[in-house]
């Protein structure tokens, strides 16, 4: 029997929440059956990687601690996702967010308290959507490409963290290792007590309900949605289209900025060279896997960060290089693009 | 002067790579797909060339590997652009990150091992020569990669295919209704492209250090994208290109040595990336980089069938 595609008159909503879904499912037996092929117990390391973060309790802390940044940069990156806006520097705004706030955390020196922790948090917002507002004057002004702009910068923004940590903010008593000093204790973000969960983890439970009444609940989210979806028919309604490229910019940046300034405050409480873990690239994942909806990109973060902890779990469980989760994860993505297609389309008999 | 012959020679070598997948994508974009996975692509083609040297002790042998293992990662990305007709920006950025995972998981067998170099394509007495080196001690690949910029020029320009492929990324619709199969053609592209790129990450593995590192490639891949755009879709102008480029990274090497040490490394190191980006916004500004692209970049084929 022959199979065709049909075009359905509405997008399906349940493919649209059924796919993601099956993408991760499909994604773990394709790595059952590639592991065993290649020697490795491969029920063991899928299991480790997706499941067993999820049902030992005493991983949780660390899925939330790595599901946070993920949620907070892929809620920024969705919005303008939806709007056809493709900022892939994530990664440097990221960077750029972390290193304001330490900036503004070295100034106040051994003072801290809410209000400096609460200043140093914005500057991170601030640095970090500063960052993103050269990709977008660049594309909006001289009409470049903003995937190329914004990637470059994350190259550069590298190179002004090693530059920082290495030379003007290394720690003098850090035996010359390329490292900020570590915060001190009046600078860090509260966390819960015996645990390594800060509060950055309630801003990452809290901010999809707000993106979820920008999207759905205002004119801005409107607009995003009708210049992403129908760039004419956002013309002749008014909507301006440079100004929506500017806004899902500046807000992807400063949600990035936001999760670098959290990261160093509530997690790491240094900067080192190692502090740039690809948060920026994984929450694209994280972003497409959410299907660009705000409570599907938390959900999805965790997915995410599940298999980010499963990978360095699977690594001394089944001696598997920890480098597979990322595998995993791009193969997750690939699958959820390949079942868009299921969304607008039907399989029928072939008459 | 052998300061300027040792300059110009790290120039060459810098270039190579970023030509190589530029022009590899500048087929594939005259064909009206964009694939922003050449930096993915690069790396699985670094350590597929890496391994297939280790294993065969034969260099050549592994630049073939890498073209195919470059061509085979990118027929990922061709089913679901071509067939599913999946956003080409997301899956390009897929391609990517399976890329970066794929070569650093195959890699860790190889991480500290050595492989056999090349030997020198002209005989010693000008490969060797501390003057005439300058045009004659170069790996085979850097003289590959400038055969084919003329290649490809003449390809695009001057064959029946060459023109078939332009013409289905200048109007796919109309390439499709007199007959020619656009997906194929993309499909061919692709691969191509794939080929060029998994070619140029080997230059890495197998010349430049030559062994295997995690992310060697360090962002080349994007680099050729950009010059691609720079280049208005014109290999004349590419190839111009790749070597501004490849001057600007070599500068990162020779600051310290050209006296210019009062500027932290980490400048140099930026300048590239940096200047890329000025680049893009001096050559898109002037208008010419939109007029010049190809006019179905980027957009699904979907014939009203």
């Amino acid at each position: 029997m022959r199979y065709k595609l049909e075009k359905r008159r509405e997008p399906s909503t349940t493919m649209l929440v059924v796919t993601p879904v099956a993408s991760v499912i499909v994604t773990m037996l394709i790595g059952i059956l590639a592991f065993d092929a290649l020697g490795v117990d491969g029920w063991a390391a899928v299991r480790d990687i997706f499941l067993t973060p999820l049902l030992a309790s005493h991983k949780w802390q660390d899925v939330a601690v790595k599901a946070a940044p993920l949620v907070i940069i892929a809620l920024g990156l969705s919005l303008g996702n939806r709007a056809q806006v493709w900022n892939i520097g994530a990664e440097g705004q990221y960077i750029i967010g972390a290193l304001c706030a330490a900036g503004v955390g070295l100034a106040f020196g051994q003072a801290g308290g809410f209000f400096v922790i609460l200043l140093m948090i914005a500057a991170g917002v601030i640095g970090g959507a500063l960052w993103a507002l050269i990709p977008a004057v660049l594309r909006t002004r001289f009409s470049v490409n903003e995937v190329l702009s914004s990637l470059m910068l994350t190259y550069v923004s590298l190179q002004v963290l090693g530059y920082l940590v290495g030379g003007p903010w290394k720690d003098p008593n850090g035996r010359n290792f390329p490292a900020t000093a570590p915060l001190p204790e009046s600078q860090m973000l509260p966390s819960l007590e015996g645990s390594t969960m800060h509060l950055g983890i309630i801003v990452a439970l809290i901010l999809p309900f707000a993106f979820w009444l920008l999207m759905s609940r205002s004119t801005f989210g409107y607009q995003v949605r009708v210049v992403g979806s129908s760039p004419n028919a956002a013309r002749h309604g008014g909507f301006d289209a440079k100004q929506t490229i500017w806004a899902t910019m500046l807000i992807g940046g400063a949600m990035a900025g936001l999760a670098g300034s959290l990261e160093l405050t509530g997690a790491l409480h240094k900067i080192d060279l190692g502090f740039p873990s690809g948060y920026g690239f994984t929450a694209i994942i994280v972003a497409f896997l959410g299907r660009l909806n705000p409570f599907g990109c938390l959900l999805a973060g965790i997915v995410l960060a599940v298999t980010s902890v499963g990978g360095q779990l699977a690594k001394t469980t089944v001696h598997i290089p920890d480098s597979t989760a990322g595998i995993f994860q791009a193969m997750m993505l690939f699958l959820i693009l390949a079942s868009d297609i299921l969304i607008r389309y039907r399989i029928a008999k072939r008459a | 002067m052998d300061f300027m012959i040792a300059a110009i020679i790290t120039i060459v070598g810098l270039t190579t790579p970023i030509l190589l997948a530029g022009l590899g994508e500048l087929v594939v974009e005259k064909s009206g797909v964009l694939n922003l996975g050449v930096e993915g692509l690069m790396l699985v083609g670094a350590i597929s060339g890496f391994a297939v040297t280790v294993f065969t002790f034969n260099p050549w042998a592994g630049v073939v590997g890498a073209a195919v293992g470059g061509a085979l990662a990118s027929l990922i990305f061709a089913v679901l652009v071509l067939q599913l007709n999946s956003n080409q920006v997301a899956t390009g950025l897929a391609l990517t990150i399976f890329g970066t995972g794929l070569s650093s998981l195959i890699g860790v067998n190889f991480t500290g091992r050595i492989v056999a170099p090349f030997g020198s394509v002209f005989p010693d007495v000008l490969a060797k020569d501390p003057f005439w080196k300058l045009f004659f001690g170069y790996s085979p690949i850097v003289y590959f990669a400038i055969l084919m910029v003329f290649v490809v020029g003449w390809f695009l320009k001057k064959t029946r295919a060459g023109l078939i492929l332009r013409a289905v990324g200048e109007n796919d619709l109309s390439a499709h209704s007199i007959g020619y199969s656009v997906i194929k053609v993309r499909y061919m592209a692709i691969a191509f492209g794939g080929a060029m790129a998994g070619i140029g990450g080997a230059y890495f593995s197998l010349v430049i250090t030559p062994m295997w590192a995690e992310k060697m490639t360090a962002g080349r891949g994007w680099i050729a994208l950009a010059l691609v755009v720079f280049a208005g879709w014109r290999t004349g102008r590419l190839l111009a290109g790749a070597y501004f480029f490849g001057i600007l990274m070599a500068l990162e090497l020779y600051a310290k040595a050209a006296g210019f040490s009062f500027l932290p490394s980490q400048f140099w190191a930026a300048m590239p990336y940096a200047m890329t980006v000025v680049a893009l916004a001096i050559i898109s500004s002037r208008g010419t980089a939109g007029a010049s692209a190809p006019a179905c970049l980027g957009k699904p084929f979907t014939p009203s069938t």
